[in-house]
């Protein structure tokens, strides 16, 4: 692979992420967290947001967009109107779980993230939006920020620069859509987290109808450390245009499921043989991988079997890099029953705004169960398929396409296999349908 | 506290004003999931959940309409409304944990308390609830228990949790199979330079 070979451990940014070490401050700084850090906010905004633009980070949180370039579109600074940085730390994507490592472990290379990239987007306040269900990270998150502000890191002046940067946690209470930016920012207003209509984005009209920035926990984290070491550096990591370190989430039917940091592009089967232990019973017993999170269409062993670990390679073989949670089925999976309990994860976290996804995830996840049990027509697929195209792109946030995107890949990769539980409940039931044929 | 009143006290009281503080003047309305969290917590004897006279007061202290305050805790699952068991068991059910086993988990804590998800038991110790993905899916099966995650189980690991919560034993929250957070199993290979490893403080 000449694109591609391991990350070394000089080069991981997440030195703590299994927490083998205490995550306080003196132990960070120790590990390279706050190291002149003084010097990088005074790089200032337009030098920090180009350095950011030249290392190629594209957002960890799904959607790929370049953080550098989404920060420029931050309008100047207005006394007027304060502008914000929103991390979304609402990690609910299922098979994701690396924000929580973060968070828990190295909590101060991600608040070192925060300042250095609010200064990259001209805020001087940050709130931190985690899931309710993360008491824990929560709690080390703000004993960590405490921490911070006691050593004048963050506060008026932060890290003696001139630079005044607030920074706050807050909490959700388990509702996957607060993952969705603009229902984030709902939320964070007090309300009920429903998406809004775009545009205004939140550049212009964000939390409290200022200008604001959502990025992903890891996007900003791995901040700290690109400024540091520079544009360069970052680059040299992955293909052209999805550059840098990535934290893979590998979950499911491998010997040693586990988070770890990666070189991206790193081939999937090297990913779940290297680090991983391989698939539970070896690589011919595998069955099914979804890449990037529940949301992306699964892929089947033979797209696997070479198929890199990267934004432009798994959106060529119709998938996506989405979280790079990598959920692994082998052959004893139930691969429509897997795709079905996925089909009532968006039905449940479904906000009901909008009428396709309200009805849509509802009526999918219905059929679903009825082709897990194979009690349907082989013409219902069709139907399905047709349902989900209605749904996706409908609908005002994309939870709507999350949903649809399961089932279609399911449909794309193994309509034989539903087609084959039709067929045979069909022939149990009728012993004289099947002498029929 | 009665059903017509309530007020945050003690620790409550003050986590519930150092929310607020958190927000810029006029828009405490953000502080709302923060005290209903908090409103839930100085509840937790009575069945860990929210009044009607603790909506009334948030609203009061928030100054947004009490019908806001209801929309927000009826949307968000982490709000109950109604009373839980002592121990609230929340399994996720959802596909990474469904494919290494939440199902037999599930099987597992019904048995033994004999009661489905969604029923608390007679004693109103545990209640079960199945939940969508928590987020430690490296770390599959697992459940939340109260504030607590509990991870790498399996089924036997689950009872004898049980136990020792129905008996009032210590438990150790986490992965239960030895690992320290979501290393590989059996040690990492990659960090290996830098300082020994440490326990975490």
């Amino acid at each position: 692979m000449p694109d591609w070979s391991p990350l070394k451990d000089e080069d991981r940014i997440f030195q703590n992420l299994y927490g083998y070490h205490p995550w306080n401050l003196e132990a960070a700084k120790k590990r390279g967290a706050w190291k002149d850090t003084k010097s990088l906010v005074e790089l200032g905004r337009e030098k920090i947001c180009e350095i950011v633009k030249a290392s190629g980070l594209r957002g960890r949180g799904g959607a790929g967009f370049p953080t550098g370039l989404k920060w420029s579109f931050m309008p100047p600074a207005n006394p007027e109107k304060p502008s914000y940085l929103v991390v979304n730390a609402d990690e609910s994507e299922p098979g994701t779980c690396k924000d929580r490592e973060i968070m828990r472990n190295d909590p101060h290379t991600f608040i070192e993230g925060c300042l250095l990239a609010s200064v990259g987007m001209g805020s001087h306040a940050c709130y931190i939006y985690i899931r309710g269900e993360y008491r824990l990270e929560y709690r080390v998150m703000e004993q960590a920020i405490a921490e911070a502000y006691e050593a004048g890191l963050v506060g008026k002046n932060a890290c003696g620069s001139g630079y005044d940067f607030d920074i706050y946690m807050h909490h959700g209470a388990g509702a996957y859509i607060c993952g969705e930016e603009t229902a984030l920012l709902e939320s964070l207003e007090g309300k009920k987290g429903q998406p809004r209509l775009k545009p205004p984005f939140p550049a212009m009209a964000g939390l409290y109808g200022c200008p604001t920035t959502v990025n992903n926990v890891e996007s900003i984290a791995v901040t700290g450390e690109i400024l540091r070491r520079g544009a360069e550096w970052f680059l040299g990591f992955g293909r052209e245009n999805n550059a840098g370190t990535k934290l893979f989430c590998v979950s499911g039917h491998v010997e040693k499921p586990c988070n770890v940091e990666e070189a991206m592009s790193i081939p999937l089967k090297e990913l779940l043989e290297r680090h991983c232990g391989g698939v539970r019973g070896g690589w011919d017993n595998l069955k099914a991988v979804i890449p990037g999170g529940s949301s992306v269409p699964l892929l089947p062993k033979d797209i696997c079997d070479d198929v890199l670990m990267d934004f432009d390679a798994l959106k060529e073989v119709k998938s996506g890099l989405g979280t790079a949670a990598v959920i692994v089925m082998d052959q004893s999976t139930d691969v429509i029953k897997a795709i079905a309990r996925l089909s009532y994860f968006y039905k449940h976290e479904s906000c009901g705004q909008c009428t396709p996804c309200r009805e849509g995830t509802g009526w999918m996840w219905r059929v679903m169960e009825r082709l897990v049990r194979g009690e349907a027509e082989i013409e219902e697929i069709d139907t399905l398929l047709e349902v989900t195209k209605q749904v996706e792109g409908h609908t005002i946030c994309a939870l709507g396409d999350a949903a649809a995107w399961p089932i279609q890949g399911l449909v794309r990769h193994f309509r034989d296999e539903i087609e084959d539980r039709i067929k045979n409940r069909t022939r149990v039931a009728m012993p004289g349908a099947a002498a029929a044929e | 506290m009665t059903a017509e009143n309530f007020e945050f006290t003690g620790k409550h009281r003050a986590e519930a004003e150092r929310a607020i503080a958190k927000y810029p003047q006029g828009r405490q309305q953000s502080a709302v999931l923060a005290l209903l969290f908090e409103a839930q917590e100085q509840n937790h004897a009575n069945g860990h959940y929210v009044t009607e006279a603790a909506m009334r007061k948030i609203s009061d202290m928030l100054d947004m309409p009490y019908i806001r305050v209801m929309e927000v805790a009826s949307f968000f699952t982490q709000i109950n409304l109604e009373p839980v068991g002592e121990f609230h068991i929340q399994l996720c059910g959802t596909t990474p944990c469904m494919l290494r086993g939440a199902e037999d988990i599930r099987a597992a804590i019904e048995s033994k308390l004999g009661i489905h998800a969604g029923q608390t038991t007679q004693d109103r110790k545990f209640t079960l609830t199945e939940v969508e993905c928590l987020g430690a899916c490296c770390n599959a099966p697992m459940v939340q228990i109260n504030d607590d995650y509990f991870e790498d189980l399996t089924p036997a690991i689950m009872t004898d949790l049980i136990d020792r919560l129905a008996k009032g034993d210590a438990v150790t929250p986490g992965p239960q199979n030895g690992r320290m957070c979501s290393e590989p199993e059996g040690g990492p290979q990659t960090l290996q330079s830098g300082p020994a490893p440490q326990v975490k403080n």
